[in-house]
């Protein structure tokens, strides 16, 4: 990975091929990240996104071993992945996260024994540190049509189910009472979640494809008003960061300790957090002049009956 | 029952069985359009699988559903605009007021929503019927309980329903935004002809509007004129056990008389209906 840091002059940046690869697919995955991203948060399922990032790291690490390309081992591994946790029930009953939460632990147990295995075959040591934290710079040109085309078809599938998605996350209820297929939609967004995930672990790294997926959707949440806007915004501020953190990447070559490179991974995942801090330093403002004119308008009343649990015969 | 072509709503002989445990048997009851029916009852009595089965959510296991005098159809339609008790969405959502009544629109259909200046009119005139506008652009996480309600029945309202089905809106609302909330509903039935029918463990909110009421217990319902129908030897008959009414200043109460007594009203400082435990046997 060093061979192209070993000179390194600005204008070089852009004229690297495995720098504008990095480029290139890192927007796909930031956009497909931040959309899908969003409805996550929307939805409560980062826990599923954290899921299935676990399962996708066992994929990866059984991808190298068996010599495949990672990102069909991420893919396979997360779609697989969200067709269990829709088998157990784990969108319609709350309380299955014990059950989960067992089965990632054996996920990433599974994922330390197929690295270890593949280290020992294949004597590439760097495998491990490329499937658990990314490596942009070393993703492999025929696989970027993929990638895209991943890309493309998760957001296609969260374009066309966002309606639908909106209104069950508000009711399931409502969504089912108006004739809506709610669990044939939640499969769908699954399958959604998983492309975006292992998407994202190509490019972060599977321990960390969460950071990209929830980050920038948190942070979006809290500056935009409505989904469509929250999702332009995820996907600029995903933008930007993985656009940042290649630069910053590409010159912490001279950073200490000189002539390595610091991983893209940590500094995305860095300007995701400080993006996420910096919403915090936005709103509070806005919030507390709301919540005055509330407490105006008398509403105390109203809270207080939001916090009593509801009441609903069986 | 005799047949009255004007029915907009009528269940005929509904039983449901659930998980082997019979939850309702023999419920008939009709709804004409702009009738305001409160579909009363105890916590448990079965008064949200009678919602469900108008719904379409739940079969029923015997009987059948009669919408405008034809089997209801599959989907629903848009006969019937249904407000849910509560919303499962954290505080943060970004979706206003006004984002969640143009669902109501379109919510259920796939693809995105193309933003046009007869939608927005729509959407502000449902708003509008609800006394919501003023919060138009909040988040709707944001929103009192109340608010909430009227937001929702401005979603169910913007599809043009004949038939709106309220899931105990009431619960957990102070006394202001119940008598809001009831006030809107008895406007629309009036106005629009739209007939209401909600579900509620405490009728005294209601009394003054509603002309009719179901009267659900131990899985069995009366239904009728509400002075026909709350009364000690038809309530008595339903619970399977001695059971009081009594009108204390304007305000009904119906007391068990069984052994054990458990109050369920909502107010106990305003005590609505107090009834004990459906001790009824079938």
């Amino acid at each position: 990975m060093g061979h192209f840091f070993s000179y390194i002059v600005e204008p070089g940046l852009l004229s690297s091929g495995p720098v504008l690869t990095a480029l290139l697919v890192g927007t796909v995955v930031a956009v497909t990240s931040g959309v899908v991203g969003v409805l996550t948060v929307i939805r409560g399922q980062s826990f599923a996104g954290h899921s299935l990032a676990d399962v996708a790291t066992t994929g990866g690490a059984g991808a190298f071993l068996a010599g495949l390309n990672q990102f069909w081992g991420f893919l396979l591994a997360g779609v697989a992945g969200a067709a269990i946790m829709e088998l157990i029930g784990v969108q319609r009953r709350r309380g299955r996260d014990v059950a989960t939460g067992v089965v990632l632990g054996a996920a990433l147990g599974a994922a330390a024994l197929f690295l270890y295995l593949g280290t020992q075959t294949s004597s590439t040591t760097g495998a491990s540190f490329t499937i658990l934290f990314g490596s942009m710079f070393v993703i492999s040109p025929d696989t970027v049509p993929a990638l895209i085309a991943s890309g493309v078809l998760a957001l296609a599938v969260v374009a066309v189910l966002s309606r639908v998605l909106l209104l069950t996350s508000l009711s399931p209820e409502l969504a089912a009472a108006r004739g809506v297929p709610v669990r044939a939609v939640g499969i769908g967004y699954l399958v959604a979640l998983a492309v975006s995930v292992s998407l994202s672990a190509v490019v972060i790294g599977a321990v960390l494809s969460t950071a990209l997926l929830i980050g920038p959707a948190a942070t979006a949440l809290r500056i935009a008003k409505r989904p469509t806007r929250a999702m332009a915004a995820a996907a600029l501020i995903g933008t930007a960061a993985t656009w940042l953190g290649i630069l910053l990447s590409y010159d912490s070559h001279y950073w200490p300790p000189s002539g390595h490179g610091w991983p893209v991974s940590f500094f995305v995942v860095a300007l995701v957090v400080a993006g996420y801090l910096l919403s915090y330093a936005w709103r509070p403002g806005r919030r507390a002049r709301r919540r005055r004119a509330r407490a105006e308008a008398g509403a105390e009343a109203a809270a207080a009956d939001r916090e009593e649990p509801a009441c609903s015969p069986a | 029952m005799t047949p009255q072509p004007e029915a907009l709503l009528r269940l005929e002989n509904i039983g449901v069985r659930l998980g082997g445990r019979q939850i309702l048997t023999g419920v008939s009851f009709m709804v004409a359009p702009g009738q305001f029916t409160g579909l009363i009852g105890p916590n448990g009595a079965g008064k949200t699988t009678l919602l469900r089965v108008i719904l379409g959510l739940t079969p029923p296991t015997e009987g059948r559903v009669l919408l405008n005098g034809s089997p209801r159809p599959r989907s629903g339609g848009r006969l019937i605009g249904y407000v849910p008790q509560k919303l499962a969405i954290d505080q943060d959502v970004p979706l206003r007021a006004r984002d969640v009544v143009g669902l109501g629109i379109d919510g259920h259909k796939f693809g995105f929503p193309l933003p046009s200046a007869s939608r927005r009119q729509r959407i502000t005139e449902a708003l509008q019927a609800v006394g919501a506008e003023s919060y138009a652009d909040a988040r709707i996480g944001e929103l009192s309980g109340g608010e909430q309600q009227r937001v929702l029945i401005a979603h169910a309202l913007i599809g043009q329903p004949k038939l709106l089905l309220l899931d105990e809106p009431l619960a957990n609302l102070d006394l202001k935004s119940e008598q809001g909330i009831v006030s809107v509903l008895a406007r629309l039935a009036r106005e629009q002809r739209i007939a209401v029918l909600i579900s509620a463990h405490d009728m005294n909110p209601l009394m003054r509007e509603t002309d009719t009421v179901v009267y659900v217990a131990a899985g069995r319902a009366a239904a009728g004129r509400t002075d026909e129908i709350i009364r000690s030897e038809v309530l008595s008959a339903l619970y399977g056990s001695q059971v009081d009414v009594l009108h204390v200043h304007g305000r009904v109460l119906v007391i068990a008389g069984d052994e054990q007594q458990e109050p369920q009203a909502h107010h106990p400082a305003e005590t609505g209906i107090v009834v004990g435990p459906g001790t009824g046997r079938g």
